[in-house]
């Protein structure tokens, strides 16, 4: 039996988790998610990463990203890693790609400011 | 001179989303920001997991705030950014706003409603009186996140985090993802102020150890911060002489606490709520002051922007819908007894015809498996168990007055029973 804490929203089910010779048994979660939640922490735990990136622009740094969708957590400073070589040239939009399919996950990583607000104020 | 029906304070999630409101039911509305952008801290919060209430989406704070700022750039609402407001005087029914920007100068304003959506501030290292000398690379976690997210700085190699708010857990992760050792989170109260899935993602998934009863008591460094003190701590949150141990860092990083922002609303003279640390409001969010509202964090500070952007919903609907009419006002008193930290809003205007009231709480202590009703001349008029409460957990109720034939002489009693 194995308890733990469920990252899905903020009402942060305390789940109990006990694995059965074929099946997994999950007790504490108020919706569906945190049943899908247990059997990954136990078979492949993922988890999604939030950073930012390097810009060419002086005035505005750094640009926000996010991965749209979770990565095994194995490839988490990986991808870090990655994150830390991209340099963007162009005033990229909310939601561009800016590193596809990392490590081959099917995930993308994606901007998630626009940087046409950030660099002059208007869309 | 300008003339607006609602002007509202604050470009951040609660402002954007009065404005919105306002903008909806008719009213010609400005938003007056200091900072350059609309979005308020929402910018730098470059974590995900805001508007799994209102998108059913898990996004990141600048994605959450940019779909609001869309939406106010396509409607007729004005937007003064870079803009500070000097003074703000009632005259009759109407307020007299004095604005500053480097376009304008001085500027004067005239608006029928004002809504306060001012956001709040972090509590500093000053505030939590620690000993020592005053080095360099003690930042409040705010500050630390604005150079690691907008910067592109590491402000440390090696640092401590004191108190376990959402944005110290937060943090202590994105330090460690880009580098930092992060030696330790303290938190002097005997249990988390963070909520658990933060313990969980920020701290248990990158082996970060929480210390409860823990606190910093001394820094130490002369240009920079080279090591600080750290002591236990009793019940009454007092450092145990002889539990000092000495933790080498070059950074300390602080969530220890946010204070709602109201020095407009201080100095029109509007009544603040010792509990809260915001105005009293009724549930159309009016404070004391007669076409003044509040919402969002500087009306109380929240933990999720959901709510943010629903208590500025309320605070610019109700704002716009005062510019055009309003009658007097009949408060009664909504109590919550000892075991709330506070209850949201303090007033029913029984006069109102917003008979639907939201009304947020917090419980002072983590508690199963109890019942909170709401009392109303020793009937109950609502009541709802709940299997767990904690203090950093806001809960959400909503009632309906409508049908209770409330007296002016009346007060509502919150009461939580086990």
């Amino acid at each position: 039996m194995k308890t733990l804490v469920c990252i899905g929203c903020p009402n942060g089910c305390e789940l109990s988790v006990e694995e059965k010779a074929n099946d997994i048994l999950v007790s504490g979660n108020m919706c569906p998610k945190g049943k899908e939640f247990a059997i990954n922490e136990i078979k492949n735990p993922v988890r999604s990463v939030t950073s930012t990136v390097k810009t060419v622009y002086e005035e505005v740094p750094r640009l926000s990203v996010r991965t749209n969708g979770e990565i095994p957590i194995k490839y988490v400073f990986p991808l870090m890693k990655l994150i830390n070589t991209v340099e963007v040239d162009h005033p990229a939009k909310r939601g561009e790609v800016i590193l596809k399919d990392v490590f081959h996950t099917g995930v993308d990583v994606i901007a998630t400011s626009d940087m046409n607000y950030m660099l002059r104020g208007v869309k | 001179m300008d003339n607006y029906d609602v002007v509202v304070l604050g470009g951040g999630p609660a402002g954007l989303a009065a404005a919105l409101a306002s903008n909806e039911c008719g009213g010609k509305t400005l938003i007056i920001e200091r900072e350059k952008l609309l979005g308020g801290i929402l910018k730098q919060c470059i974590h995900d997991g805001f508007g799994l209430i209102r998108f059913k989406e898990k996004l990141s704070g600048p994605e959450y705030s940019g779909r609001y700022i869309d939406m106010v750039l396509e409607k007729d609402i004005d937007v003064e950014t870079s803009t500070f407001v000097t003074e703000i005087k009632k005259q009759g029914e109407e307020f007299l706003i004095t604005i500053v920007n480097s376009k304008y100068g001085v500027k004067k304003i005239k608006a029928k409603a004002i809504v306060l959506a001012n956001g709040c501030r972090e509590r500093t290292w000053r505030q939590v009186f620690i000993q020592g000398t005053r080095p360099a690379g003690i930042y409040t976690a705010g500050t630390a996140q604005y150079f690691v997210n907008m910067m592109g700085y590491l402000p440390f190699k090696k640092c401590v985090v004191l108190g376990s708010g959402d944005i110290g857990l937060i943090m202590a992760r994105r330090l460690t993802l880009e580098g930092c050792t992060v030696e330790g989170v303290y938190e002097a109260k005997s249990t988390p102020s963070g909520l658990s899935r933060n313990i969980a993602q920020c701290l248990d998934d990158f082996s970060i150890p929480l210390h409860l009863s823990h606190t910093v008591t001394r820094v130490f460094g002369d240009d920079r911060l080279n090591a600080v003190e750290i002591s236990k701590v009793d019940e009454k949150m007092i450092p145990i002489p002889g539990t000092e141990k000495i933790v080498e860092c070059d950074g300390l990083v602080l969530s220890v606490g946010l204070i709602p922002e109201n020095e407009i609303a201080e100095s029109l003279n509007i009544k603040i709520d010792r509990k809260t640390k915001g105005p009293f409001v009724d549930q159309n969010l009016m404070t004391g002051l007669e076409g003044v509202f509040s919402c969002g964090n500087a009306l109380h500070v929240n933990d999720l922007v959901d709510y943010v952007s629903e208590s500025g919903e309320i605070a610019g609907e109700n704002a716009a819908k005062y510019a055009k009419e309003h009658k007097d006002r009949k408060l009664i008193r909504m109590n919550a007894d000892s075991k709330f930290l506070y209850a949201v809003p303090q007033y029913i205007d029984i006069n109102s015809l917003n008979q639907k009231v939201i009304a947020y709480f917090r419980s002072r202590d983590i508690r199963d498996k109890m019942t909170v009703k709401l009392l109303y001349d020793g009937q109950v008029i609502f009541s709802r168990k709940y299997n767990k409460l904690k203090p950093p957990e806001m809960e959400r109720i909503t009632f309906d007055i409508s049908k209770l034939n409330l007296k002016d002489n009346g007060e509502i009693n919150i009461v939580m029973e086990g």
